[in-house]
């Protein structure tokens, strides 16, 4: 049980809040961008490879303003040593910020190098060109590059933001498909993630996690383990307890042997074990998500439809577990991690070791892929706290498949209740929604918390419930809960749990999964009602001219008006805009419904404003769809007393190759609209989508969330 | 309750010797308990890492490997059974045809997101391809079923494994060179539009 206010590690180091969404202000070109003799540039970003390609996006952005070719950018592992602290990879938001960032940066490297050519040969800057880094006068003679140009200290100045960037009807490296930077390396199976570091005289760590959250450790009995030769040091701090060991199966061994002599003391808690039941009207935080308040509506309201929508908890469930590498060199640790952030990383670990953040270097090396706050801050503090009883000796911890389910957060539970009123044709015109659910936000960080796993054992104090990021960074269970549509009088609610049986945290899209899930399957109902094809029902309601166009893309590419449904087939289509102000996405999906749900194809229209790398976008958004349509078939973390009982792939079933949609990706293009988020647009969509196709097949509606067989049994039984 | 790999939980722990292991067509000796599986070893005495640990279980396919030519999960196979046996990971395939044509294909279709899959998948399509010329598309899903992608890469894994058995037919000069990826698969059911092909194409699709 995660219980409020229950142990706030103390902290002799408050750990500060991540910097805002970056311009560049504040920093120095030279932290961004390095020029070499040799002809390349470095660039330093504050985010990371996650797995999304978003560093070759950052790359292209740097090679279009600059006027270099982009196979000279080199983009250097973001880390607490050098480079802009940008705060964490997430929410959609690397191209709109960090792109900014980087555009701005870049076009002012340009500018600065083009006034030294201007200065010693008396042309103005505005007569001279670059191409590829080399500087010419509008004759065509070459007047300097940038690779000799550049001195020590000349680019130790500060972002001012004031160099106009490239016009996009110029752009020839933004807006094409450039293969990823990464691939090459990976496909040759080369040591590429930070599970394949091997540092001289690495040794191998792993940590013995108690048997449930509330379980605490009483006594051990470490001399077996100790006699292992293999073993170098046994660390238990309050509940927390680990082995090094010089090779890595004897450290699995040791930390098996550790956990038979463990005497654990376990409250009888956690005697729920389905969340979504015991989920509304328990004690929540409601935040007003959004309130438009229209006297008159109600005297036009002839019906009011109230329904409910559940999905169970998801875990992240990525194929590589949590993986970091510390090591100890006097009072000062450098730690190699997978985190989404090492800035904020950098600051918890410092707090929980007791040290100065001086003390504490973080480097980014990629791990296995990453769709949200998973285990990668916290197996970083693992290997630090167990490097500390082997100083001057790199120690790496990996996570068992068992822990990385049972121990990263999960994305919560969540439910989701809609009352509609109607008008007498069947039009909208009042909506109350109230999404209820676990925070999304435990990350490093949050409420002045570390955040970290093992810090909390460590102390032996529960973990504290995740809160909600603000609304204005796009909330955690009010996300995506204001409908897109026409509504005369809105009322929208957030109800963030206090207390949670699982620890919870952000997972892609975040709670804008069942939000957009409950008001596309609510508005598809209704379209029903009101004897509407649900595409012109949607249309008719849809104030946002863009989101009416990408909706029309998508059922034109699915050929939606000739569509053929009939059994089992089922058409559903779906449309939402990630955050409200990033990407928008519309999806058309078509089902085979006989035992199982099959979902066939999905046809996915996005409007991303510029797009930077269309073949990249396009991998994203196969990508969610597919993620997306395994979270709606087959996900859910199963709960029992001792917490997370679906502890491997057996227990937590993911979509396999045989199972998958063919995925069909339309970009609308806008080649002059400013970039807009991508990686979290179509969770949501996908999801609605998919249950309205499958409501279209069955004649019936299923609300609560994986579309097992045995729900949709469930569901027609009760029809 | 915690479920941890057999090995791991054993009792009595057999003492120490010198495992011989064939990988890669050399010979290799490991001093290490008979029941170590294969994975720690291939990954931390002989240096190959592009074989991954996913889950310890041989539930994923991260790990997977050739065990005298079948595709085999490495991390639950104890050292004492690949010794006697021929393995070959996913760098000793680096010379082989299939492979070379699976690593083109899947660069030319960027065929991964973040990659961490990636090797088991080649291993096993690799396998796949030295046994069946001319898979169809449900032929390499079920290949791949034992290989677990979290990212969504699947429908680039697949085309791009068809694609490269085509080019591996017509570099042989076989029958079916000229079928093109994904004509046999649910891909072209009826529902597929021509707008939706030239939307394909308007992404780049990275060809």
């Amino acid at each position: 049980m995660v219980v409020p206010e229950a142990g706030a590690v103390p902290a002799e180091h408050p750990i500060r809040p991540a910097p805002g969404p970056g311009d560049g202000a504040g920093t120095l070109l030279s932290q961004w961008v390095e020029l070499r003799p040799e002809g390349r540039v470095l660039l330093r970003i504050g985010k990371v490879e996650l797995g999304q390609g978003i560093v070759t996006a950052l790359a292209q952005i740097a090679a279009e303003e600059l006027d270099v070719d982009w196979s000279r950018v080199e983009p250097v592992p973001a880390s607490t040593d050098a480079g802009p602290d940008e705060g964490l990879t997430a929410g959609s938001r690397s191209v709109m910020d960090s792109g900014g960032a980087v555009r701005t940066v870049c076009a002012e490297v340009r500018r600065l190098l083009l006034s030294v050519v201007s200065r010693r040969t008396g042309i103005p800057v505005g007569e001279l060109q670059v191409h590829d880094g080399a500087v010419r006068d509008a004759d065509g003679v070459a007047r300097g590059d940038y690779w000799s140009l550049v001195r020590p200290g000349l680019l130790d100045v500060a972002v001012t933001g004031t160099a106009p960037p490239k016009d996009p009807a110029r752009h020839t490296v933004v807006g094409r498909s450039v293969p990823r930077r990464d691939l090459e390396a990976k496909l040759a199976g080369a040591p590429a993630f930070v599970h394949d570091l091997a540092l001289p005289g690495q040794l191998f760590g792993r940590v013995v996690r108690p048997p449930s959250p509330v379980a605490r450790l009483v006594t051990v009995d470490d001399r077996p383990a100790r006699a292992l030769p293999a073993v170098l040091a046994v660390v238990r701090e309050g509940s927390f307890l680990g082995v090094v060991a010089d090779r890595e199966e004897e450290a699995v061994r040791a930390a098996e042997v550790l956990r038979r002599c463990a005497t654990w003391q376990e409250p009888d808690a956690c005697a729920e074990v389905d969340p979504v039941p015991e989920t509304v009207g328990r004690p929540a935080e409601e935040t007003a998500v959004e309130r438009r308040s229209d006297r008159s509506a109600g005297a036009r309201v002839a019906d009011v439809v109230r329904t409910a929508y559940s999905r169970q908890p998801l875990s992240h469930a990525s194929i590589g577990p949590g993986c970091a590498v510390a090591h100890w060199n006097g009072d000062q640790v450098s730690v190699w991690s997978h985190t989404q952030g090492v800035h904020p990383l950098r600051r918890a670990l410092a707090a929980c070791l007791r040290v100065d953040p001086d003390r504490v270097v973080v480097h980014h090396v990629p791990g296995a892929g990453c769709y949200g706050h998973n285990s990668a801050d916290d197996v970083a503090f693992d290997a630090a706290l167990l490097a500390r009883s082997v100083p001057g000796r790199p120690v790496q911890v990996v996570w068992s498949r068992d822990d990385e389910f049972a121990w990263e957060p999960v994305g919560p539970a969540m439910v989701v209740e809609v009352a509609v009123g109607v008008d007498d044709r069947g039009d909208l015109v009042t909506w109350r929604q109230d999404a209820w659910g676990a925070g999304h936000d435990s990350r490093p960080g949050f409420a002045g918390q570390p955040g970290l796993l093992g810090a909390w054992h460590a102390a032996d104090v529960a973990a504290v419930p995740a809160a909600d990021p603000p609304l204005a960074v796009g909330g955690g269970t009010g996300r995506n809960a204001t409908p897109p549509y026409d509504v005369a009088d809105l009322d929208v609610r957030a109800h963030r749990l206090l207390e949670t049986p699982v620890r919870t945290s952000a997972l892609r899209g975040l709670g804008a999964t069942m939000n957009v899930f409950a008001i596309e399957s609510a508005v598809d109902d209704l379209a029903r009602s009101a004897g509407a094809d649900p595409l012109d029902y949607r249309l008719r309601h849809l104030p946002d001219e863009r989101a009416r166009e990408v909706l029309q893309v998508a059922a034109d590419s699915a050929g939606w008006r000739s569509r053929r449904p009939g059994d089992p087939v089922g058409w559903g289509l779906a449309y939402s805009r990630y955050k409200g102000i990033c990407g928008h996405c519309a999806v058309v999906a078509r089902v085979e419904a006989v035992s199982e749900v099959r979902v066939t194809d999905l046809w996915v229209a996005v409007d991303v404003g510029q797009v930077i790398n269309p073949d990249g976008l396009a991998n994203q958004i196969e990508g969610g769809a597919i993620q997306a349509t395994s979270w709606v078939l087959r996900e859910q973390v199963v709960l029992d007393r001792h917490g997370v009982a679906s502890r491997d792939w057996d227990g937590y079933p993911v979509l396999r190759f045989p199972d998958v949609p063919e995925v069909h990706v339309r970009l609308v293009p806008r080649p002059a609209e400013p970039p807009l988020g991508a990686g979290e647009v179509t969770g949501g969509p996908v999801a609605a989508a998919v249950a309205n196709a499958l409501a279209d097949a069955l004649g019936v509606r299923v609300r609560d969330l994986p579309l097992t067989p045995e729900r949709v049994a469930a569901a027609i039984e009760s029809s | 309750m915690t479920a941890a790999p057999g090995w791991a939980t054993a009792q009595s722990l057999p003492a120490p010797e010198v495992v011989r292991l064939r990988v890669n067509g050399r010979d290799h000796e490991v001093t290490c308990r008979s029941d170590t599986p294969l994975l720690y070893l291939l990954r931390n005495d002989l240096d190959l890492r592009g074989s991954r640990f996913g889950c310890g279980l041989g539930q994923c396919g991260a790990c997977m490997v050739l065990l005298d030519g079948h595709p085999t999960p490495s991390c639950d196979l104890p050292a004492w059974a690949a010794a006697g046996h021929e393995v070959v990971t996913v760098e000793g395939l680096a010379d082989d045809e299939g492979m070379q044509a699976l690593q083109r294909s899947f660069l030319a279709h960027q065929a991964a997101q973040c990659g961490y899959c990636t090797s088991g998948i080649l291993v096993a399509a690799c396998a796949l391809l030295r046994a069946d010329p001319c898979p169809g598309r449900a032929t390499v899903a079920g290949a791949l079923e034992r290989n677990l992608c979290r990212c969504g890469s699947h429908g680039r894994v697949l085309r791009a494994t068809e694609e490269a058995a085509g080019s591996l037919r017509a570099a042989r000069g076989l029958p079916g060179a000229e079928r093109t990826a994904g004509t046999d698969g649910p891909a072209d059911r009826a529902t597929r539009s021509a707008d939706d092909r030239r939307s394909d194409d308007a992404t780049g699709a990275g060809r």
